[in-house]
């Protein structure tokens, strides 16, 4: 079909699509022009699209020596808070539904349907709409700033469980069977052949997961009161409200840009692994 | 080695559906016995049962004089080729053979030793190296087989393993797995619903119908005598045919008009209802016999089958090519000899046979 099309007729989705790329990426361009530029010049009102050459200076002072004012931390460190936080939730988040799926799918045990739709209720359950009694109970139990007190009440997954719920129900009977006669009971087959053959279900939800933790401003705001906790959201959201100081919109911007590096990185290694998870159905 | 012995085995689900109903069935040692019948009278479900993948609700399943009720799949030394091969897509074909054996503990040696047999008479050795996806369909069947072979257990078992191929690969793979289980003399059970398998593997043949056996013996026998019209017109290709009569007494029974000679020794009473069962090949082209209209002559190669009317009910009739002329719209009288009629109670479909031959 596509090859029967007129040239000029390639014309308007291209177009698009360049509208498309153009309204997302220009915003991250304009961040780095202004990571490369002195505060004064944004200050004034006199940012163009064309980068300055302050880059390198800008760069090593935020990594290194922190913003100053009122974040005292340097990037690199709390780009580390995040990072861990980020990697904690994410396999947090895959054993504990890859388990629960594997539960609900291939056991038959009392209450499995009620056990099931419960889990999947959880889902109008977001963190904001809890917030006050977990905060009270991470509070109790003395988690208050720690990774522990960060991670584990987010890490509870009612996508991930569905989305392997999902996945297992493609698993062929048959091969259930096979493995029973091949003398491989419920863990060996769970080793054997569903981690296996979850490897790109397991990737995906990775990506979704990895940028939901790393993208927690709420939770780690309230739980997290010292400095060296601080992840690099809370860090880019202090740089920039200041009463008392001019922000400094250069260092703000170089943060921004470091901040999302490390997602884009994972969505890039993990993507075609990514697609295929969510599309494939190969057996 | 082993036989397998079903004592009254039945499997009722739960909501009521009997799926197999009192069953009672003996397979010698290295038999190849064939469980044959159409969609839904239970075939499958005795298969897994025997297999463990089924729990037995009434009955016994014994292997080599050995209850096995109670016992997993993996503790009953059996091994199974599943319809649909269920091959581990993310092993290679070598690693597919193993795991069962490296589950139990083998030692690596004898898991290569055992697996270079088995590919070597099933013609895998050049696969061994490669995953599921890269194997044609016949290549996946063989590896399902092989897996199987190097399991050394007592009983094969097969679930309709053919019915995923293209008919010509069926036709070579049908007699590699007969010549393979006598080579190895394992006892096999072998379930299909297609009776070209069944007649032409089969040692024991056990036709099933609604749960229940309606014949078991070896496959000619039940296509000589068939005791039921079902099985009359299951076995067989061209189907029997089945014809609506009614006994005159004497020996002789009306069908369309046409009085047709039976054997006297049956009994039959005048009035008594009864079917009539020719199979296509034995009608032939005889002068004295009853006129059919021809309606559609389909040609096999060798052989022609003549699809005709007579009277009101139809009929199949399967010659030599040539033989009888025959078009849309002709006449022809045909007849059958008397030792190839069979005869039907009409109403509980059972046959009709002599008190001594019963």
């Amino acid at each position: 079909m596509v090859e029967h099309r007129h040239w000029s007729m390639h014309v308007l989705p291209h177009l698009i699509l360049g509208l498309g790329v153009l309204l997302v990426v220009f915003p991250v361009y304009l961040a780095f022009v202004g990571a490369t530029l002195d505060p004064a010049t944004i200050a004034n009102g006199q940012m163009g699209v064309v980068p300055g050459n302050r880059f390198i200076e800008n760069m090593s002072r935020v990594l290194l020596a922190g913003a100053g004012g009122s974040t005292r931390e340097p990037v690199l460190h709390m780009l580390w808070n995040s990072f861990v936080m980020a990697m904690v939730i994410a396999t947090g988040k895959i054993v504990i539904s890859i388990l629960s799926a594997y539960a609900v799918v291939y056991f038959r045990f009392p209450l499995r349907k009620t056990a099931f739709w419960v889990i999947f209720m959880t889902l109008m359950l977001p963190i904001e709409v809890r917030i006050y009694p977990t905060y009270k109970i991470v509070a109790d139990l003395g988690m208050l700033d720690t990774v522990a007190g960060l991670c584990i009440p987010l890490i509870a997954s009612a996508t991930g469980t569905l989305l392997f719920r999902q996945f297992f129900m493609t698993i062929p009977d048959e091969l259930i069977e096979a493995s029973q006669m091949d003398g491989a009971g419920p863990v060996r087959f769970f080793i054997d052949t569903v981690l296996p053959l979850s490897l790109t279900s397991i990737a995906a939800l990775f990506v979704i997961q990895f940028i939901y933790g790393w993208n927690q401003y709420l939770w780690p705001l309230l739980i997290t009161s010292k400095d060296s906790m601080q992840t690099i959201v809370i860090g880019i959201k202090k740089m920039i409200v200041t009463q008392d100081a001019l922000t400094e919109w250069q260092l703000a911007m170089a943060t921004a840009l470091l901040a999302m590096l490390p997602p884009v990185l994972v969505v890039v290694v993990m993507q075609k692994l990514f697609v295929r998870g969510l599309v494939e159905t190969e057996k | 080695m082993a036989d397998i012995r079903l004592d009254h085995v039945g499997k009722t689900y739960a909501g009521g559906f009997e799926a197999v109903r009192d069953l009672s069935l003996a397979v010698p040692d290295g038999c190849f016995c064939v469980l044959v019948g159409p969609s839904g009278c239970g075939k499958s479900t005795l298969l897994r049962m025997v297999a463990g993948l089924e729990t037995i609700t009434t009955g016994t399943v014994s292997l080599n004089a050995q209850v096995v009720n109670h016992l997993e799949p993996a503790q009953r030394d059996i091994a199974m080729v599943f319809q649909n091969y269920a091959l581990y897509p993310h092993m290679r074909v070598y690693d597919n053979m193993a795991y069962g054996l490296r589950n139990r503990g083998v030692p690596e040696a004898e898991i290569a030793s055992r697996v270079a047999h088995a590919a070597q008479i099933l013609d895998l050795e050049d696969l061994l190296t490669r995953k599921p996806r890269a194997l044609s369909g016949g290549q996946r069947q063989r590896v399902a087989m092989g897996r199987a072979i190097v399991r050394n257990p007592q009983v094969f078992l097969f679930d309709e393993p053919l019915s995923n191929l293209d008919a010509k690969l069926r036709v070579h793979m049908r007699v590699e797995i007969r010549k393979l289980q006598k080579a190895l003399g394992v006892t096999s059970l072998y379930v299909t619903h297609d009776q070209t398998e069944a007649m032409t593997m089969a040692d024991l043949l056990v036709v099933m119908n609604k749960g229940v056996i309606e014949q078991i013996g070896a496959p000619m026998e039940i296509y000589r005598t068939p005791m039921s019209v079902f099985v009359a017109t299951f076995i067989g290709s061209p189907p029997m045919n089945i014809f609506d009569a009614t006994s005159l007494g004497d020996g002789v029974v009306n069908i369309e008009g046409h009085r047709l000679l039976v054997d006297k020794g049956l009994g039959l009473q005048a009035g008594h209802m009864v079917k009539i069962g020719i199979r296509p090949e034995h009608l032939s082209t005889t002068p004295d016999g009853f006129t059919i209209h021809v309606d559609l002559v389909e040609s096999l190669g060798a052989q022609q089958i003549i699809h005709a009317t007579w009277g009101q009910q139809k009929l199949a009739m399967q010659v030599e090519t040539d033989r009888v002329p025959a078009q849309f719209g002709q006449a022809l009288v045909v007849g059958c000899a008397p030792q190839h009629l069979h005869v039907f109670d009409a109403q509980t479909g059972q046959r009709i046979s002599r008190k001594d031959q019963q």
